[in-house]
């Protein structure tokens, strides 16, 4: 065991400073005892204690600093001294801490330009930041799903009194003032509005509208359940009555699952107030003009068509897309079917994109899976975020003997997994590998929901699934009917 | 125009609360996003998100918390006297009682260092001869057992205070409240941590006989002092008012001094006062402690009030009151183990828990709440200038106010985070953070380290679920 006291004549540190030294020194290996201290009575009494008061200290004064230390060897002692010299030289550095914040309205108070609240906390948990973000004046988009309707009802209705936007619950698209929040695509900024209560619909029919040359105004998101009997469509109605005031926006583009009867009455009327043309894609109907210039499309590609020729100051087209070209490739297709191949498979990430398709699906036998289905989902990813969980159903769909066409979607935009079709192609040759190998061609229909402007870049997404053998779809609405036409008889 | 209209002319500016790659995304397009450091709210407890439910976004809650914040930062304690017993002072004081630190507790269930400081009062007290006798006496229920708090007082440490003791009296000039605090004996072997072996009774009656009626004296002719701008400029030397009070006790001092010479004392009397306060850096502590507790006793009682009034320990447990929750309505929960650095020769295991009333400092907005301001506290628990800063910062989240009074320089001279919001701590999960000294656990060997300590969550849960249910369902 070894003793070193060294006695720095005139030199003060305070007591916290030595304090914080001691308990590094002793913490160092092979060092059973440090102490740091100014020579004061009080301090020599608390060196004598622990028998480090030689006599040299005992004669040291008050303005005097001990540095004591018991260790088990002459090298611990060193590095111990050393340790104290190298931290009383050293200049504490300037350590930039960011300011973080645990509550919203701490962070308001901080931030109070702050106007929008994008939330994706758990459902149970959501509405409570969101009644929160409304009492403090902001803006919700509500990503999060598992809300109740009674809180939906509630946020709604609060955020109708305040004039505020509740976008949600499970709303996952929205583009305000040309920003994409949550799953959203790069689209070009212009002036057709659009009012969501779908994601990939949604998704859909900006893409489109960005192809044909169009462009966006804001895109607004209302969730699922707002055009519900419940619900009454407040969000829907309100934000059509901002794009109705808004001087960018020239054209309405209102996307949703059939409303309840009542709210369809609630909304037709809003329509016939608007002085903007309106675009309505309310799934499955047919291309129609409705009463007070309201045009009712029957896909989300017919909707963008429309919207893109108003926005121009033309009539929205009167015919439907030509699909000539698709018979055509069906024709091939079919041909190399094997006898008792006639089901398809779609595995869909957006779920109005599995429903659009899902609809033209002729006859009986296929199957339609929204992935992104909560059934799916618990505890799990997205399959946007995490497309890799599609790729067991599309090997599953390849074994499957009736399964002629296997119908995909790509979605891509912010939120988005940074690769998806990167991720799907090798399960598309893998899959249509299995086929082959019994006998079967499988028809790998995919379609790329996005723009190249989007992170992932839609050509080069739609050359990495070509190359593994998908024949790409221009449209979600194109790439169901041709699976369908791929199936049909009749055609 | 509507606000949605305005939000379309304006420039997105997002609080991202959830999964972080939207936070991402956001930033990529060159928008404006904080991200919020989410946690479910009052740890995902369902009964007191109800609370939180029933107490949030309530105008009257609101205006009782505005009454409550506007008695805090406009009470203006000014010390008025030495009061030479607390028998003739403290309302409520009898011969036999005892007053501690933190919320009531029994005989029985006291800790070691508090144990001993009753004994060494009871011998001061001369109602015992020794530690036996005092020890009989304590158990014999002869004796009156009260919290400092229920009686406008405070105390340091184990906080005893006996009939005889001379106290400090402090009175707050708005609102005409008084709050009493015994004279800061020093360090070492001293009763508020338990030690009542001769030298600390020989100390108390030095006190008692000559200390205090010199301080009296010179009071007289200093005429009362204003604490709050004491402790205002106290904030400006470095003091956070409660684990540090070297600049409190020199400005002390200096006010004082004249008086003394004034007061025709004989001047080696004058000399060992002067001696006495200038050898304990901690002499302010017991000054700075009552101004806090006649600002807040102002703010108590008031119905609906969500703000805290009372933060104390009495080293088993630890005690919260609310303002909205009148009278000694105690909310507890088991006082903590304190982090930080321990004088040599001393570890953990000789700390006792968390003790004493000082965390009025902090309920005041100073102590833990003025961190950023006090840097050389800051090392306690190793750390750095900028992390006082934001242990300063952090508690602007869960108060409700900035102090008017108390600033700090290098926050750009913003007021302290005062008047804490249990609705606050609940909802954002987030504890106030006390300063403070680490007593022995047993009696009588004193202090053994400092450093930095967190209320028991539970504390503030039981007074939001007290409080939602004598509010009511809005």
């Amino acid at each position: 065991m070894t003793v070193r006291i060294d006695i720095r004549e005139n030199t003060y540190y305070d007591s916290v400073t030595l304090m914080a030294l001691t308990q590094k020194m002793a913490a160092h290996p092979g060092v059973t005892e440090a102490v740091a201290v100014m020579a004061t009575p009080m301090n020599k009494d608390l060196l004598a204690g622990v028998g480090l008061l030689t006599a040299a200290a005992d004669a040291a004064g008050a303005d005097d600093l001990i540095v004591a230390i018991r260790a088990e060897s002459d090298a611990a002692c060193e590095a111990a001294l050393a340790l104290f010299a190298g931290a009383t030289a050293r200049r504490a550095e300037d350590k930039k801490t960011a300011v973080s914040f645990t509550s919203l309205d701490a962070a308001v108070r901080h931030l109070p330009g702050a106007n929008l609240a994008v939330i994706s906390v758990p459902g149970e948990y959501a509405a409570r930041e969101a009644r929160a973000a409304l009492r403090n004046g902001l803006h919700v988009m509500l990503f999060s799903d598992n809300v109740s309707l009674a809180d939906e009802i509630d946020l709604k209705t609060t955020a109708h009194e305040k004039g505020l936007l509740v976008m949600g619950p499970d709303c996952g698209t929205a583009i305000v003032n040309g920003v994409a929040l949550c799953f959203a695509n790069a689209v070009r900024r212009g002036n057709i509005g659009v009012v969501g209560a779908s994601g990939t619909g949604t998704q859909e029919v900006t893409v489109h509208i960005d192809r044909l040359g169009g462009g966006v105004s804001q895109v607004l998101g209302t969730g699922g359940r707002d055009l519900g009997a419940e619900v009454g469509g407040i969000m829907m109605l309100d934000c059509l009555a901002a794009l109705s005031k808004d001087e960018a926006t020239g054209v309405i583009v209102l996307i949703s699952k059939p409303p309840a009867p009542s709210v369809a009455d609630k909304i037709v009327a809003a329509i016939q107030t608007c002085p903007k043309p309106v675009v309505v894609c309310f799934l499955g109907g047919a291309n129609a003009v409705g009463a007070g210039g309201t045009y009712f499309a029957a896909t989300l590609e017919e909707a963008a068509r429309a919207a893109v020729a108003l926005a121009t100051g033309d009539k929205p087209p009167s015919q439907a897309c030509s699909h000539e070209k698709l018979a055509t490739m069906a024709t091939v297709a079919r041909a190399k079917l094997a006898p008792g191949q006639h089901a398809i498979r779609g595995l869909y990430c957006g779920g109005t994109l599995c429903q659009e398709a899902a609809r033209t699906a002729p006859g009986e036998g296929h199957i339609f899976i929204d992935l992104g289905d909560d059934d799916y989902t618990k505890g799990k990813p997205h399959p946007m975020i995490e497309p890799s969980l599609r790729l067991p159903y599309i090997l599953e769909a390849a074994r499957d003997p009736s399964v002629a066409v296997l119908l995909l979607d790509v979605v891509l935009g912010y939120g988005a997994h940074p690769d998806p079709a990167g991720v799907t192609a090798s399960a598309i040759v893998q899959a249509r590998e299995i086929a082959r190998a019994a006998g079967r061609h499988l028809e790998v229909i995919a379609y790329v929901c996005g723009t190249d402007a989007d992170p992932q870049g839609k050509a080069g997404q739609e050359s990495k699934l070509a190359a593994a053998g998908a024949t790409l779809a221009k449209s979600n609405a194109r790439g169901a009917y041709l699976a369908a036409a791929v199936v049909s008889r009749e055609v | 125009m509507s606000p949605i209209n305005e939000l379309f002319a304006k420039q997105l500016s997002v609080i991202n609360i959830g999964a972080p790659v939207f936070k991402d995304d956001l930033a990529a397009q060159k928008v404006a996003v904080t991200q919020l450091d989410w946690r479910p709210p009052a740890g995902g407890r369902p009964e007191l998100i109800t609370a939180l439910d029933c107490l949030e976004a309530r105008p009257e809650i609101d205006a009782a918390n505005a009454e409550a914040v506007t008695a805090i930062l406009s009470a203006r304690p000014v010390l008025t006297d030495v009061a030479l017993s607390a028998l003739e002072a403290i309302p409520g004081m009898t011969p036999t009682t005892i007053l501690h630190a933190g919320p009531p507790i029994d005989w029985e269930a006291m800790a070691g260092p508090m144990r001993g400081a009753v004994i060494g009062a009871l011998i001061y007290e001369r109602l015992a001869a020794d530690e036996q006798e005092a020890g009989r006496l304590a158990t014999s229920g002869k004796i009156t057992f009260a919290p400092c708090h229920e009686h406008c007082a405070v105390g340091p440490m184990t906080g005893i205070v006996s009939a005889s003791m001379p106290v400090w009296v402090i009175e707050n000039a708005t609102h005409g409240n008084r709050s009493y605090c015994t004279l800061n004996e020093g360090l070492g072997k001293v009763l508020r941590f338990g030690a009542f072996s001769g030298e600390v009774i020989d100390r108390l009656r030095w006190m008692q006989g000559e200390l205090a009626p010199a301080l009296k004296a010179a009071l007289a002719f200093t005429g009362a002092i204003d604490l709050r701008t004491m402790i205002a400029q106290a904030l400006h030397m470095g003091d956070e008012c409660h684990n540090r009070n070297k600049a409190g006790t020199s400005l002390l001092i200096r006010t004082i001094a004249p008086g003394l010479a004034k007061a025709g004392l004989a001047p080696e009397v004058v000399a060992r006062v002067l001696a006495f306060m200038h050898s304990n850096d901690h002499f302010f502590l017991n000054l700075s402690m009552p101004a806090a507790k006649a600002a807040l006793d102002a703010a108590h009682g008031i119905e609906g009030s969500s703000v805290v009034t009372t933060m104390c320990r009495n080293g088993v447990e630890f005690g919260v009151r609310v303002s909205g929750c009148p009278g000694n309505t105690w909310f507890t929960g088991p006082a903590q183990m304190v982090q930080g650095l321990f004088f040599p020769g001393y570890t953990v295991a000789d700390a006792n828990p968390d003790l004493g009333d000082s965390a009025i400092t902090e309920t005041y907005g100073i102590g833990g709440f003025a961190m950023g301001g006090a840097p050389a506290i800051v090392q306690f628990v190793g750390g750095t200038p900028a992390d006082a800063l934001e242990y300063t910062t952090k508690m602007y989240e869960i108060t409700l106010a900035e102090n008017t009074s108390y600033t700090i320089p290098n926050l750009n001279f913003r007021g302290t985070p005062t008047a804490i919001d249990i609705r606050r701590v609940v909802g954002a999960g987030l504890l106030p953070v006390i300063n403070t000294g680490m007593a022995h656990r047993e009696a009588g060997i004193g202090q053994v380290g400092a450093g930095i300590v967190r209320p028991p969550r539970e504390c503030f849960d039981k007074a939001l679920l007290a409080l939602a249910q004598r509010v009511g369902k809005k």
